[in-house]
C-alpha cells in the first residue's frame, strides 16, 4: 500500500476509534485506567524485590528455596485470587466475608466498568490480586531456612482465604471497619497482619538449628539492595495506586512515600553510626522498609510534615524491636514482625496526629477507631495463623527437620543451588 | 604432622563441621571446589533430571599433629556419610606435612599448629 493512502486509513481509524469506545463504554477514565495498570505491574515487581530481599539475608544454601517463597506466593495466590479471593474481598453480601457467586473466577465483571472511578473491573481486581499476593510472602522471612516448600504452598493458600480475604472484606470491601479506620493501602489488612503472622509462626515453629549460637551471615547483601531498592520503586504503585484515581490524592500519596521511605532510611543511618560508628548497607535497606511500611496506611491523609515524623519514629520503634528480638531470644529470621508489624501499628496510630483534614468525629475517635482496627488485625491474625501452622505442620508438614536444614532448603527441597558459576562446570 | 584433606558433598558441610568442633578439631580450611569421583548424581533442569560432568563439592584441609588425625577422620567419616554410604560421599586423604609455620610469631612444627 502507497505511504500517503496508509496514512489516509491510519487517520480514519484513529478518529474511528474515540468514536468506538464511546458508543460502546462511555464511562471510562484512561488516565485512571493508565495509571492503575501501571501501578498493578509496580505492585507486582515488588514480589520479586521481596525474593531478593529475603533472599540475600539467609545462607548460600537457602537462597534458592527463599525466592521460591516469594515466587510461590505469585503462583499460589495468584490462582486462589482467581477462583475466590477477588469474590471474597469484594462481594457485595456482607458477614465474615463477602461473597458474590457471580465474581468467581472473575466472571461477572469482565465487562464491568466501575462507577466511581471510571475503570475497568478487571484492573481493579488484579491490582488487588498482587496485595494478595504479597501478603503472604511477606510472612515467609519470619520462618526463612527451616519450612518445607510443600507445607508453604498450602499454608500460604489457607493463610490468604482464611486470613487475608476476610481483614480485606471487613476493611476495604465493605464490611464492618470500612469507613471507620483509616487503612490508605494496608497497614492493618497487609503490614500488621503478615508482621503478626510471622511472630506466631516464629514462636510455634521454633529456632532455626545452631540459633542464635552460630552466627549466620547474609549470603548477598548486593542482593538484598537490589529487592530493597525495588521494594522502594513498586511502593509508588502500592500507595499512590491506592488512590484508585489519577489526581491529587494520588500525587499527595506518591509524595508522602518518597518521604517517609527516605526519612526512615536516613535515620536508621544515623542511628547506627551513633551506636556502632559504622552505617550498615542492611541498616539503610531495613530504613527504607521501616519508612515505607509506616507511610503505607497513612499515604493518603497525612502532610509531608507527618511523614517525616512517622518515618523517624517508625525507625526507632523498629530499631528496637530488633533489639528487643535478640533479647527475648526468638528466631523472627528476618524480623517480619521487627518491621513490618511495629512500623504497621506505629503508621496506623501514628497518623491520627497528622491528619490533612480532622474527620468531624474528632481525632479522639479516630484514634479509637484506628485502635480497633490494630487490635482486630492482631488478635484475628495471630489466633487464625496458629491454627493455620499447627494443621498443616500437622498433617502436610511445615518444619524441615533438622537434617534438612542442615543440607538446606536448596538442596534439600528444590533439588538446585544457587551460585552454580562459583563452580566451574 | 600430617595434613587431613577431605573431599565432601556439600550438603554434609554442616554436619561434619559440627562433629570436628566435637572431635575438638577447630582449625579448618574450606573450599568450594568441582570434581568428579564415582558419582552420577542428577540435578533438576527444567523439568529434566541431568547429570553434570563435574559435580560441586566441599574440600577440607585440617593440618594436625600426628595424634589427632584419627579423630578428625573419624568424625568426618561419621558425619560426611549418608546412612549405610553412597557413591559421592566422598574421599579423605592423609598425607605428610613437612613443616608448619605461623606468620604471626614466625614459630614453627607441632607448636604453630
Amino acid at each position: 500500500m502507497p505511504r500517503g493512502k496508509l496514512r489516509t486509513w491510519s487517520i480514519l481509524g484513529i478518529l474511528l476509534v474515540p468514536a468506538l469506545c464511546q458508543a460502546d463504554e462511555p464511562a471510562i477514565d484512561t488516565g485512571t485506567t493508565a495509571w492503575m495498570l501501571t501501578s498493578t505491574a509496580l505492585v507486582l515487581l515488588m514480589v520479586p524485590g521481596l525474593g531478593l530481599f529475603y533472599g540475600g539475608l539467609v545462607r548460600t544454601k537457602n537462597v534458592i528455596g527463599t525466592l521460591m517463597h516469594a515466587f510461590a506466593a505469585m503462583a499460589v495466590v495468584g490462582v486462589v485470587w482467581t477462583v475466590c479471593g477477588y469474590a471474597m474481598c469484594f462481594g457485595a453480601s456482607k458477614g465474615w466475608c463477602g461473597w458474590d457467586p457471580e465474581m468467581l473466577f472473575l466472571m461477572g465483571i469482565e465487562n464491568n466498568i466501575m462507577e466511581d472511578a471510571r475503570i475497568p473491573e478487571l484492573v481493579f481486581a488484579m491490582f488487588q490480586g498482587k496485595f494478595a499476593i504479597i501478603t503472604p510472602a511477606l510472612i515467609a522471612g519470619a520462618f526463612a531456612e527451616r519450612v518445607r516448600f510443600r507445607g508453604y504452598c498450602v499454608f500460604i493458600a489457607l493463610w490468604s482465604l482464611l486470613i487475608y480475604n476476610p481483614l480485606c472484606h471487613w476493611v476495604w470491601g465493605g464490611g464492618f471497619l470500612t469507613g471507620k479506620a483509616i487503612d490508605f493501602a494496608g497497614g492493618t489488612v497487609i503490614h500488621i497482619s503478615s508482621g503478626v503472622a510471622g511472630l506466631v509462626c516464629a514462636l510455634y515453629l521454633g529456632a532455626r538449628r545452631g540459633y542464635p549460637k552460630t552466627a549466620m551471615h547474609p549470603n548477598n547483601l548486593v542482593l538484598t539492595m537490589l529487592g530493597a531498592g525495588l521494594l522502594w520503586v513498586g511502593w509508588f504503585g502500592f500507595n499512590a495506586g491506592s488512590s484508585v484515581s489519577s489526581g491529587l490524592q494520588t500525587a499527595q500519596a506518591l509524595t508522602v512515600t518518597q518521604i517517609a521511605a527516605a526519612t526512615g532510611a536516613l535515620t536508621w543511618v544515623c542511628i547506627e553510626g551513633m551506636i556502632h560508628k559504622k552505617a550498615t548497607s542492611l541498616g539503610l535497606a531495613s530504613g527504607i522498609l521501616a519508612g515505607l511500611v509506616a507511610i503505607t496506611p497513612a499515604a493518603g491523609d497525612v502532610r509531608p510534615v507527618g511523614a517525616m515524623v512517622l518515618g523517624v519514629i517508625a525507625a526507632f520503634g523498629c530499631y528496637g524491636a530488633i533489639q528487643l528480638k535478640g533479647k527475648l531470644g526468638y528466631d523472627d529470621t528476618l524480623d517480619v514482625f521487627g518491621i513490618h508489624g511495629v512500623a504497621g501499628i506505629i503508621g496506623a496510630i501514628g497518623l491520627c496526629f497528622f491528619l490533612r483534614t480532622v474527620p468531624d468525629h474528632g481525632i479522639g475517635a479516630q484514634l479509637g477507631y484506628q485502635v480497633e482496627g490494630v487490635l482486630v488485625s492482631i488478635v484475628y491474625a495471630s489466633v487464625m495463623t496458629l491454627i493455620i501452622a499447627v494443621v498443616v505442620d500437622k498433617t502436610v508438614g511445615l518444619k524441615l527437620d533438622d537434617d534438612g536444614q542442615r543440607a538446606g532448603m536448596d538442596h534439600e527441597l528444590h533439588g538446585e543451588q544457587g551460585y552454580g558459576l562459583l563452580n566451574l562446570n | 604432622m600430617k595434613l587431613v584433606t577431605a573431599i565432601i558433598q556439600p550438603e554434609r558441610l554442616e554436619a561434619v563441621r559440627e562433629a570436628l568442633l566435637k572431635a575438638e578439631v577447630f582449625r579448618i580450611t574450606v573450599n568450594r571446589c568441582t570434581g568428579r569421583g564415582q558419582a552420577q548424581e542428577t540435578e533438576l533442569y527444567r523439568g529434566q533430571a541431568v547429570a553434570p560432568d563435574l559435580l560441586p563439592k566441599v574440600r577440607l584441609d585440617i593440618a594436625c599433629n600426628d595424634e589427632f588425625v584419627e579423630k578428625a577422620v573419624a568424625a568426618i567419616l561419621n558425619a560426611a556419610r549418608h546412612s549405610d554410604g553412597e557413591v559421592g560421599d566422598g574421599k579423605i586423604f592423609v598425607t605428610p606435612l613437612e613443616e608448619c609455620i605461623r606468620i604471626r610469631t614466625g614459630e614453627r612444627g607441632s607448636d604453630a599448629i
